[in-house]
């Protein structure tokens, strides 16, 4: 594809309702590069994962505080980051949804599913001790 | 997420189709499995063919109502996953824990 980056900033309310929006927005994005339906299916799906963790777990519901999504389209790869305005977490302290003890856990599997699919995955803690989840796709080569 | 259940012998077959997702896709998997524990069934198919998306809460579920199931001394069985479930099932090494069939026949042939 030969354009110049671009950026598409949105921002929501600590709310799952959104999460369908959120969806629908990331479908148009993947559509629009050029992915093909697996890839958009897994960056849909790990966009997802990312602000469901944001809006129940980083602002914990808490409807006076907002999440960030921000999409980097640029030639060859769509750079994600979402960021929310809660206490921020160890990555690190999650436990390994692998491990024999966890395999029959309800929970803890959206982080490594995001880890399976994107290319690339960072997690920071922003100033204001919020929590950034960095991921990036690179556009499949035709 | 809508489920349409059926009855063959004494086994429930289960015809689960839309989303199961954070919120209301996963209670509804969650209730129809507890009325069918609850009315003395022991022998549940999940038929997943017609799920058209599914997120880690979904996933997740599917774990919390097989633990359920077999705390109860049920048995539950996947039938028809798509290819994006049997892919999260499989790099999450669930596929270890559920037995999926792809054909109905079979599923229920395997409750004897």
């Amino acid at each position: 594809m030969n354009m110049t980056a671009s950026k598409i900033e949105v921002c929501i309310g600590s709310a799952l309702e959104y999460l369908d929006l959120v969806q629908i927005i990331t479908d148009c994005i993947t559509g629009f590069m050029g992915f093909d339906e697996d890839s958009a299916q897994w960056v849909g799906m790990s966009v997802r994962e990312s602000v469901t963790n944001a809006i129940q777990h980083g602002n914990r519901l808490d409807q006076s505080k907002k999440v960030d999504i921000l999409y980097e389209v640029t030639a060859d790869h769509l750079g994600i980051l979402v960021r929310d305005q809660g206490k921020g977490f160890r990555v690190d302290d999650l436990p390994n949804p692998l491990d024999p003890e966890n395999l029959l856990k309800p929970s803890g599997r959206g982080i490594f599913y995001i880890r399976s699919f994107m290319d690339r995955v960072e997690f920071k803690t922003n100033e204001q001790g919020g929590m950034e989840v960095h991921m990036l796709k690179r556009v499949p080569s035709n | 997420m809508k489920i349409e259940t059926r009855t063959v012998g004494d086994v429930k077959v289960l015809d689960c189709s839309g989303k199961i997702t954070l919120g209301e896709g996963t209670m509804v998997v969650r209730n129809t499995v507890r009325d069918i524990l609850q009315n003395g069934g022991k022998k549940i198919i999940l038929n997943l063919g017609d799920v058209s998306y599914i997120d880690s809460s979904g996933i997740g579920e599917l774990v919390s109502t097989f633990t359920t199931v077999i705390n109860q001394g049920g048995q539950l069985k996947l039938l028809n996953l798509t290819k994006k479930i049997h892919e999260l099932l499989q790099i999450t090494k669930l596929l270890t824990v559920f037995q999926v069939f792809d054909n109905e026949n079979a599923a229920i042939a395997s409750f004897s």
